[in-house]
């Protein structure tokens, strides 16, 4: 129904596990080392976690993905080809959206509008087809807002489609920038903090909504620090500290980690995590 | 009463205010050559800022790229069809082959302004864009030696109307009986002008590349992160822009018939940017309207103020001009502190509230 | 010294002032009128007196103006989106050009010669390259006032204040600094500045103009970004640099491209160069091509300047 599908058919080589892999992705600013040699693979169709203490380098890794910055080592390697120091539109045009930790949404254009303009780099009616608004172009502007108001509903704001985004509820706004990210049909989904400042009633509708988006054949990336989101939704888990990895796996194994438990809690410390 | 005026119960009275308003605009040049010739020139021009703010207004308002010298390209355009059609050089080419030329001339220059300066942030870019003004109307004014380009500060003369066949655009003439002055043959011309390009900006803002330009003056980087290659997009914003002042200039020439340097300066940069932003910046009716304003009240204060403040001073206190340039600067800083909006009120809110109602 | 009112209040309110030449234009005319006031009423105060009195009646003129623009004009704006305070600017820069018109005229004033110039060879040789006690006196203001201002930024507590305040304003309210008075000494300070600069460019060039203002701001700008922005150090390296650039390339630039040259070379050549208002004040034409040729160069290949910081957008 939605999203670019992984399902492979009947009689083709299924595609290699790994959707993304990055080795040694190094990155420094100045005197700081944001990114140390960070190595990590994420596979299709699942969902990943990415997590790690305030100031890890988590946003850090998603802007060197997404080429807002430029790394001073490593290298990815995505669906199969290498993902060669591009600029953010490149990224999004080889396939991965992604949505921001402080949201940033067109503010003052409306719900439906923020979606159409993430389908931009699917289609392509240029000026000519402006101006003459050729039967073409009619189609495809036909399909544009058709597909935005899908996708509104299918993270379940269509009611607001009219209203400009920054009049949204901060929950609608966060689901509108998933919209978005939907809307230029990513392999890859990186959402940063999707349920900050969410209450457990939204952050519980968000996961269903995620738990859809990867049912219907789209990978997600995620950073967050709501552990309970984490460990219930994510098949597998990276942990950073100080731009490093220290742990990478199955969530439950590395919720036991005892690196892991240590970089959050600050020092030696055995912790029963009672089921999550 | 209230209701007779409701659009949404009467529809028929968007049509009729349609009809209403064309009529009038046929008509307009006849009533105002019998207040005086001159005033029919003077709706030309205004009609010609109309174009430059609409140009101006892709720049600055859908894209959100304060563009200070802007008028470069209109007197790029200028230039380019007082070089192709008058005694300078002895060419004579018909305005239909000239005023695509030059639209196309002024295209290059914006691309060759855009193309190194569009990464740089809203006030830098405003100073580069200023200072590029700048250096086109110097090297205008410097272009007499070694070769004589542009004749320099003298400006370029005896330039040709437009002409199709035998029908000159500046000579007066009686059709259908009616007397058609020059002015009067091109206020028709530029009237039909004008209604493509408002259809070509309407068009433009609700498309994709429209669609991007908004998202890039919204936030860029989220532009960008959602695959808008916001590099191409804003030269394609300078490079449209460029190209209407470019037609534009050349239209100018024209109908002045002559042309110098001095008319296109930083002044009348500002003044098209004070157009758009009275009228809204990205508000095409508004930026019309803005333009009317500022082009109209300028010259009826002329009318006005002169015989006033003689009569009540006995002398000139504040030129005209002096005036005009004061309002323009009045504009822009009120217009900013308690109107950002531009003076006609914001159609997205419109359109917001529209579907509150019907839904 | 006009670069460093622009870098000044760009630094802590990242706000390019347009209307700051035009500050600077009012402080040379305000200064003016008291000169040729106070000359031509015969007191006989000696002329450095005069010039004095003038410079002392100037600064704090500007002063005012400075404070009311930021009150009126740039407070209320200071949430806005940064297009509207330049647009503002720009209004303002405009309504102040023609306010001095109205009050001061049209016409180039001539600026009184009141203090001969008395030319000093520098090399000994009759012929070589000269410079007049004015241009001494000149030089020795501006290093005066500059050094000033460095003390003024290092070493007070007002200094202190107004570093925090660029350098993040929400915290240096927290911290209980008063932003408003802060930015609006800011201002003022960049307004003396430019007054004492009015004055000298007056002296200098010997003419006072209502648009001479716009000229010098962008060309003090240009200067401000050369050295990097909102870094006082900056501007200082950034108006010596471009002074000199634009000094040589007018002079040399004539040789090597035979276009127009200075207009001391010849007086048909003089003629032949005349040009628009803007620029008949100073003589030149193709030498303030440079001004702008140099801050496009900066702003394409080095934004932030020779000696400034990086001001990059984050994610």
């Amino acid at each position: 129904m939605t999203g670019a599908t992984q399902v492979v058919p009947e009689g083709r080589h299924a595609p290699p596990l790994a959707l993304l892999s990055a080795t040694d992705i190094t990155k420094r600013f100045g005197g700081v080392q944001a990114l140390s040699e960070v190595s990590f693979t994420i596979n299709h169709g699942e969902i990943y976690g990415l997590i790690g203490p305030n100031g890890a380098g988590k946003t850090s890794l998603f802007n060197v993905l997404t080429g807002i910055y430029i790394r001073d080592a490593g290298t990815f390697m995505f669906d199969g080809e290498p993902l060669q120091n591009l600029k953010p539109n490149d990224v999004a045009a080889r396939g991965i959206a992604r949505t921001f930790q402080n949201i940033r949404l067109f503010a003052n254009l409306s719900a439906l509008e923020n979606v159409m303009i993430g389908r931009h780099v699917r289609t392509h009616a240029g000026v000519w087809g402006a101006i003459s608004r050729n039967a073409g172009t009619r189609a495809e502007e036909s399909a544009i807002q058709q597909r935005a108001y899908e996708l509104l509903k299918y993270v379940g704001v269509e009611k607001r489609a009219h209203s400009l985004a920054r009049h949204l509820a901060y929950g609608d706004q966060r689901r509108l920038e998933i919209a978005r990210a939907m809307a230029t049909e990513p392999k890859l989904l990186a959402l940063d903090e999707p349920a900050a400042g969410m209450n457990a009633t939204e952050t519980a509708s968000l996961r269903a909504l995620l738990e859809d988006i990867r049912r219907d054949g789209t990978t997600i990336l995620l950073i967050e620090h709501d552990m309970k989101l984490v460990m219930s939704l994510c098949d597998r888990v990276l942990v950073l500290d100080y731009g490093k990895k220290i742990a990478e796996g199955p969530a439950a194994e590395v919720q036991k980690d005892e690196r892991v438990i240590a970089a959050y809690l600050g020092g030696e410390v055995s912790l029963n995590l009672k089921g999550t | 009463m209230k209701t007779f005026f409701d659009t949404t119960k009467n529809p028929w009275l968007v049509k009729a205010g349609f009809v209403l308003v064309i009529a009038c605009l046929l008509l307009l040049p006849w009533v105002l050559a019998s207040v005086g010739t001159a005033w029919v020139r003077i709706t030309n021009l205004a009609i010609l800022y109309v174009f430059l703010a609409l140009g101006l207004n892709i720049v600055v308002g859908f894209a959100g790229l304060l563009d200070l010298g802007y008028i470069a390209f209109y007197a790029v355009g200028a230039y380019v069809y007082a070089l192709l059609a008058s005694p300078h050089f002895n060419l004579h080419l018909p305005f239909w082959i000239v005023l695509p030329i030059g639209a196309a001339v002024a295209c290059m220059f914006g691309i060759l302004l855009g193309a190194p300066t569009l990464k740089l942030r809203g006030d830098y870019l405003a100073i580069v864009t200023l200072g590029f003004g700048e250096i086109i109307r110097i090297f205008l004014n410097n272009l007499s030696q070694p070769v004589n380009i542009t004749n320099g500060p003298q400006g370029i003369t005896l330039i040709d109307p437009f002409r199709i066949g035998s029908f000159d655009f500046s000579k007066r003439e009686t059709i259908l009986g009616l007397d058609f002055t020059g002015p009067i043959k091109y206020y028709y011309f530029f009237l039909i002008v004008m209604a493509v390009i408002i259809v070509i900006n309407i068009r433009l803002q609700d498309s994709r590349i429209g669609r991007a330009w908004e998202a890039i003056r919204e936030d860029e980087i989220a532009a960008r992160a959602m695959g808008i290659n916001t590099r191409n997009i804003k030269l394609l914003a300078f490079a449209m822009g460029a190209s209407f002042g470019g037609i534009a200039g050349g239209m100018f020439s024209a109908i002045q018939g002559f042309i110098s340097p001095e008319s296109f300066g930083l002044t009348e940069s500002v003044m098209v940017l004070a157009m758009v932003v009275l009228g809204g910046m990205g508000n095409i009716w508004g930026v019309i309207i803005g333009a009317l304003l500022l082009s109209f009240v300028p010259e009826i204060l002329r009318y006005t103020v002169e015989p006033i403040q003689k009569a009540i001073f006995g002398q000139m206190l504040l030129e005209p001009e002096v005036i005009r340039m004061l309002l323009f600067g009045l504009a822009l800083v009120l217009m900013m502190l308690y109107r950002p909006a531009g003076i006609l009120p914001s159609a997205l809110r419109k359109r917001e509230l529209e579907t509150k109602i019907k839904a | 010294m006009v670069a460093l009112g622009y870098t000044m209040v760009y630094g802590i309110i990242q706000l390019i002032n347009f209307a700051h030449g035009e500050v600077v234009m009012i402080g040379a005319m305000v200064a003016y009128t008291v000169i040729v006031t106070l000359t031509s009423a015969n007191i006989g105060l000696h002329p450095i007196l005069i010039v004095l009195a003038g410079v002392l009646v100037a600064v704090p003129a500007c002063m005012g103006v400075g404070y009311t623009l930021e009150r009126t004009a740039y407070r209320p704006l200071r949430r806005a989106p940064r297009l509207a305070p330049l647009i503002t600017a720009i209004g303002l820069s405009i309504i102040l050009q023609n306010l001095a018109l109205i009050i001061w005229s049209r016409n180039p004033m001539p600026y009184p010669q009141i203090i001969a110039a008395v030319p000093y060879h520098i090399t000994g040789n009759p012929d070589g390259a000269t410079i007049t006690n004015v241009q001494i006196a000149i030089i020795i203001t501006s290093f005066a006032m500059m050094a000033g201002l460095l003390f003024l930024v290092y070493r007070t507590r007002l200094g202190v204040a107004m570093r925090a305040t660029s350098q993040n304003q929400q915290v240096a309210g927290l911290m209980g600094i008063d932003i408003n008075r802060v930015i609006s000494l800011t201002f003022v300070i960049g307004a003396g500045l430019g007054a004492v600069a009015g004055v000298m460019v007056g002296s200098y060039y010997g003419i006072a103009h209502y648009q001479m203002g716009f000229i010098l701001g962008l060309k003090a700008f240009s200067a401000a970004v050369l050295g990097g922005i909102g870094n006082i150090g900056g501007a200082m390296l950034g108006g010596l640099l471009l002074g000199v650039i634009e000094a040589m390339g007018a002079g040399y630039v004539g040789d090597l491209t035979n276009l127009c040259q200075l207009s001391s070379w010849s007086d048909a050549l003089a003629r032949r160069c005349a040009d628009g208002a803007y620029l008949t004040l100073f003589g030149s034409n193709y030498q303030d091509v440079f001004a702008f040729l140099v801050l496009i160069a900066v702003l394409v290949f080095r934004p932030s300047g020779l000696l400034g910081e990086r001001v990059s957008d984050r994610a």
